[in-house]
């Protein structure tokens, strides 16, 4: 979130690189350099960086408990990992 | 960005299939409810990374392809009238009505703009005073509070020349219709997030209770979805049914309550027919009476011919889970994104879109 704009509760957010004015009716809570979840145009939730960082945290841990990882599957059967492509509206 | 990448990381992603893969002991059938979800499992290969481990099937989750042929009627012959402009998302556009979709009926003269949100309609009525203008309002609970704003704002403007079509449906109506039904095979449920940001999870509670199936809230990145497939295998495995929120980062258990008390204000429950399923029982949201001034339904009259389905188009099949799109004799023959049968195969969120994006990439297609 970058600055408030009248004249309904408004503010620009930028989606990685393009700003657009959204409604923050429903995050009242708002501060600037927030990131926020936003869908058609208005802010629907404040993203909460403690519960994000637990989350990362549990999943390094999970890292660290195991040597035996096959790392070499990585792109047969597993996961790929793709460039995102107009995600913005939610994130 | 932030709060994207992190949550791609292939070492997480590995790590996550692994613990699924030692967890698993039998292929537990998974439902998600949420296009975006859909697409995320497509896209990242994480159904092919889980092959033989858990089935994942799709359920209605795509608001644009249960939205009512009679809607799509409706929207389009307003947009046939010289002095309507109808609005709507992009998606709405090539999902095919009876006759026609709104793009056509734009190529031949109708008067059809695309908006990225309802506000942006009601900014397009306040610049076009000489003409009535009408969004098409799709979505579930997500989308709602916007179009809810809208009125609220188009209130405050006074504007006399704005209304709606809302065609807001509700998810957990569906899911309890699915379970319901005779033939349900689903064992536990990936709950959409960003509905849940908005309806939050408290209302899964009595759904845990009475139907005993896992209902995980899961977010939208290989990581989380992973995440949400893990909590919901480890449930099964251990012969519990728990909600549980694996996408804390955005959803609290009340939800949103500022964008609830819009939509409570806006709107009223209502038994909504989904194209595809029925008629879901309080499947839906209407606009209360206080604003019948933006009800689009009430200010014009009605002139549709009867609504008529593509009887080669297996849609209902496909958004409740029961085949595949692969399983469809007209996937990827008669029926592609560029001529689509059916609304799946249309929309950015459609399951059968979906498959015909990603599903080469992954081998479902040869296995068809």
């Amino acid at each position: 979130l970058l600055a408030f704009e009248p004249p309904f509760t408004a503010g620009v957010v930028e989606f990685a690189g393009v700003h657009r004015q959204v409604s923050l009716a429903c995050v009242p809570e708002a501060k600037k350099g927030d990131y926020v979840l936003v869908h058609a145009g208005i802010a629907i939730s404040r993203i909460d960086a403690d519960e994000a960082a637990k989350v990362l945290a549990t999943l390094d841990a999970l890292d660290l408990g195991d040597d035996d990882s096959d790392e070499s599957t990585f792109g047969g059967d597993g996961v790929r990992v793709q460039s995102n492509v107009g995600s913005s509206t939610q994130i | 960005m932030k709060y994207v990448d992190e949550y791609r990381r292939p070492e997480h992603c590995q790590r996550l299939l692994q613990e699924i893969r030692q967890t698993a002991t039998r292929p537990w059938t998974l439902m998600e409810v949420c296009g975006g979800q859909t697409h995320g499992l497509l896209r990242y290969g994480i159904d092919a990374a889980l092959e033989n481990v858990v089935r994942l099937i799709h359920g209605p989750g795509c608001p644009v392809c249960v939205t009512p042929l009679e809607s799509i009627d409706l929207a389009i012959e307003l947009a046939r009238r010289p002095a309507v402009t109808v609005s709507s998302f992009g998606d709405m556009l090539r999902v095919p009505g009876s006759r026609e979709n709104l793009l056509q009926a734009r190529a031949e003269g109708g008067n059809v703009e695309i908006v990225y949100s309802p506000l942006d309609a009601v900014r397009y009525a306040e610049e076009h005073a000489d003409r009535q203008v009408v969004f098409f309002a799709v979505g579930f609970e997500t989308t709602a509070p916007a179009t809810a704003l809208a009125v609220h704002q188009a209130s405050k403007l006074g504007l006399t020349n704005f209304s709606l079509l809302v065609s807001h449906v509700r998810v957990q109506p569906a899911m309890e219709m699915l379970v319901e039904s005779e033939d349900n095979c689903v064992q536990g449920f990936l709950a959409a997030g960003h509905v849940c940001t908005v309806a939050g999870y408290d209302s899964y509670e009595r759904f845990v209770e009475k139907y005993k199936l896992p209902v995980i809230v899961t977010g939208f990145e290989p990581v989380d979805l992973l995440m949400g497939i893990q909590e919901c295998v480890q449930q099964l495995e251990r012969g519990e049914a728990e909600v549980v929120n694996c996408y804390s980062r955005s959803v609290l258990a009340p939800g949103n309550k500022q964008a609830l008390a819009i939509m409570e204000d806006v709107y009223e429950v209502c038994d909504r027919p989904w194209r595809g399923l029925g008629v879901v029982p309080n499947g839906g949201f209407r606009l209360r009476s206080k604003w019948a001034q933006f009800d689009a339904e009430r200010r014009f009259k009605r002139h549709a011919l009867p609504a008529h389905e593509c009887a080669e188009c297996r849609s209902g099949d496909v958004l409740t889970g029961r085949i595949r799109p692969t399983e469809c004799r007209e996937f990827g023959m008669r029926c592609t994104p560029n001529s689509p049968l059916g609304a799946p195969m249309v929309s950015a969120e459609g399951a059968c879109a979906a498959y015909y994006r990603y599903a080469p990439l992954n081998g479902a297609v040869q296995a068809n």
